[in-house]
């Protein structure tokens, strides 16, 4: 096996569910001739034609709108919003429209779209190019949500995304595009959703992360080693459907918790887990729960990385936390 | 390309003057200045010393005669490649490059790219990303305006995929409905990232669109400023007379990459690129100079020098002004902070300082 990075991984799992079935396609602004403006559609275009590497006019709404349409009618369309940040043209057709029609329709009409997208900062983009939007997604029921952390998962998750009945948003953590490599399985690889990894065994501290932050994390955690703070590291994965019993399980042993994430914390998807923590494992809690995020503002340019969690930020909170009881 | 030549309009218009002949010189000199400052920040961006970049080559003409029918006290609402705009305004250089860098004396205080200023004092409204959402509010300001009954125009700049964005129809149709003093001007520069006008839409022309919506529409070359400046001109004299909103559809030519972070030759052929640079707005009104004695080869060359010094100078304040004050990251989110804020702002505190370990 050779060592790709994360976007070269999403590509993979595209390139291979579209040889596999002809009912895949892929649609969205700059995505065939040009191979995407972060290079995840590459060679797409010229191995399956423009038949099923679509370059749409410029309106998120009509990308989404059609791939709805496309999915109602039976494809299965794998929408790329070029930045996550200019998803919310597209919010009526995702909320009202992508979320609900199983449902309104009494299960008559699926809609098995993925929407793919890079989200999150440190790449200098400033306040249009860095968000993370996950929690919207999230509070809208019908839709699942879905980061990966490394290729491998990329690869194995879109893949399951792209074959699920349900509509996926699909975050791709593009600060980390390519600066994480990693093996990745040949062929067809699928990772299941609603299933967290536990990327660093411990048994002191259980930290909550997911996408890029999982690298942050992890340094964070190796840092702590000389004190002797033993720090177990779950990357959650898929935030819906959420697995919910390894975040307990987790919290039962270590008695010890931190969630991290870039986007800003008020409302954001920490609570909800601090708030499962609170119903389901509160007898277990020895400290407060912790949560180190993207500050309440706005995200900014020149200070973006005071603005994300950083090493040291998540280490501070985890040397805290473990004190504690 | 002849429809442009040819002058096409989708509504008759009356012809009106040209650019003033003894403004030509001082307008030449802006669009000079507009070219300058883009080849200097495209190479300050490889160097490292900003983080990213929108050129505007090919569009000089259009924007600065745009800009030039224009009057103070008219509201400007930009997309991201409006330098040519921004320089008539009277924006300064150093805002400029304070901008780019985001450092303490950027008005924005480093919280947006570079190329998404906005200065209130000139009435040049903070652009944003998101592709159109300036269209709309446009229409707006020029609502207000007429319930001030103030003898203002507002003008919105947008590119050719942005006339596939839902807030482009919002716009044409609230200013229609509403007869609002607008201007929609259109800089149809061929490409949108990697998309080709033809493959943008259907319509012969963008002009075009504004005809359901019952806003006349305008087809100019927008590499001849004369034509410009004219139609603006124009568009700016019916709406003050109350003849309501103009589409104004430019056509020119995105003569480099879309950003720093694009790559035209994946899309785009060298053949057309030089069937265009040869209609270069800037050489094309220096010839006009040249031939009426206004310039000389080493007038110009005299002149480049002048600008790439002011330039120079600016960028040197710029850059010796001091890094953007960590803790004004939660100013402004609302008018007064909010006691959450405060309390992350002390968070923040200790690992703000340079050295700290805050910075990943
Ligand atoms: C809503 C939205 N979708 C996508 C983008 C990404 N994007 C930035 S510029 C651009 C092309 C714009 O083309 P055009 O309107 O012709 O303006 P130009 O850049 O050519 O001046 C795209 C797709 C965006 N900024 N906003
Ligand atoms: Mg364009």
């Amino acid at each position: 096996m050779t060592e790709i990075t994360l976007v070269q991984a999403v590509n993979q799992a595209l390139a291979e569910a579209m040889r596999a079935d002809p009912d895949v396609l892929v649609l969205g602004e700059d995505v065939g001739v040009n191979g995407g403006v972060f290079r995840a559609t590459e060679g797409l275009f010229k191995e399956f034609g423009a038949d099923r590497v679509v370059d749409t006019p410029l309106s998120e709404t009509g990308i989404v709108g059609a791939a709805i349409g496309m999915a109602l009618y039976g494809l299965k369309p794998v929408a790329e919003i070029q930045f996550v940040d200019f998803i919310y043209p597209a919010f009526d057709q995702i909320v009202s429209e992508l979320a609900k029609f199983r449902y309104r329709s009494g299960g008559q009409y699926p809609c098995p779209v993925v929407l793919r997208s890079p989200y999150g900062g440190g790449i200098k983009g400033g306040l249009y190019h860095s968000q993370s939007p996950e929690a919207y997604f999230a509070h809208t029921s019908g839709l699942k949500v879905v980061v990966p952390s490394n290729p491998a998962d990329a690869k194995g998750l879109l893949t399951t995304a792209i074959f699920d009945p349900d509509p996926v948003i699909f975050l791709e953590p593009k600060r980390i595009y390519r600066s994480v490599t990693g093996e990745v399985p040949a062929g067809e690889h699928r990772v299941p959703l609603g299933v967290a990894a536990t990327v660093r065994p411990g048994t002191d501290v259980s930290v909550f992360a997911y996408g890029a932050m999982i690298p942050t994390v992890l340094e964070a955690a190796a840092s702590l080693e000389g004190e002797g703070v033993r720090t177990e590291v779950i990357d959650l994965r898929s935030l819906v459907p959420l697995d919910e019993e390894a975040i307990l399980a987790s919290v039962r042993k270590t008695g010890r918790a931190v969630i991290v994430h870039e986007a800003p914390r008020f409302v954001g998807f920490g609570a909800e887990i601090a708030a499962i923590l609170a119903e389901k494992a509160l007898y277990s809690l020895k400290a407060p729960v912790k949560r180190i995020t993207g500050f309440d503002t706005p995200f900014p340019y020149a200070l973006e990385n005071l603005y994300l969690p950083s090493p040291a930020r998540v280490a501070g909170a985890i040397r805290d936390t473990a004190k504690e009881g | 390309m002849s429809e442009a030549a040819a002058g096409r309009r989708t509504a008759p218009v009356a012809a009106g003057p040209g650019l003033p002949p003894e403004d030509l010189p001082k307008i030449y000199r802006t669009m000079l200045l507009a070219r300058l400052m883009d080849e200097r920040c495209l190479s300050l961006q490889r160097q490292g010393r900003i983080g990213f970049y929108v050129p505007l080559q090919g569009q000089e003409a259009a924007q600065v005669a745009c800009a030039w029918a224009l009057e103070p006290t008219d509201w400007v609402f930009p997309a991201y490649r409006e330098l040519g705009i921004a320089l008539v305004r009277g924006i300064p250089l150093t805002t400029l490059f304070d901008q780019f860098i985001g450092n303490a004396g950027d008005i924005l205080k480093g919280r947006q790219m570079p190329n998404h200023y906005g200065s209130r004092d000139h009435r040049f409204v903070t652009a944003s990303s998101p592709v159109g959402t300036q269209i709309i509010h446009a229409v707006g300001a020029a609502m207000a305006a007429q319930r001030h009954r103030d003898p203002i125009v507002t003008i919105t700049f947008f590119g050719d995929g942005t006339t596939s964005s839902n807030d482009f129809h919002s716009g044409l149709n609230f200013a229609g409905v509403f007869h609002t003093p607008t201007i929609f001007f259109c800089q149809n520069n061929q490409w949108a990232i990697s998309m080709p006008r033809e493959h943008q839409t259907r319509s012969e022309t963008l002009a075009v669109k504004g005809t359901a919506y019952g806003v006349p529409g305008v087809v100019v070359d927008g590499m001849d400023a004369h034509a410009v400046y004219r139609a603006v001109r124009e568009a700016r004299s019916r709406a003050l007379s109350g003849g309501g909103p103009t589409l104004i559809e430019a056509q020119v030519y995105r003569l480099g990459p879309h950003s720093t972070s694009d790559d035209p030759k994946r899309y785009r052929t060298d053949a057309e690129m030089a069937e265009w640079r040869a209609r270069d707005p800037v050489e094309r009104l220096k010839g006009e100079l040249v031939r009426s004695g206004q310039l000389t080869e080493a007038d110009d060359e005299k002149l480049k020098e002048e600008l790439r010094t002011e330039i120079g100078a600016a960028l040197k304040q710029a850059e010796s002004t001091a890094a953007v004050d960590p803790l004004t990251i939660f100013d402004d989110v609302f008018a007064v902070r909010t006691p959450r804020l405060d309390a992350e702002r002390e968070e923040l505190r200790p690992y703000s300082a340079p050295g700290s370990g805050g910075h990943p």
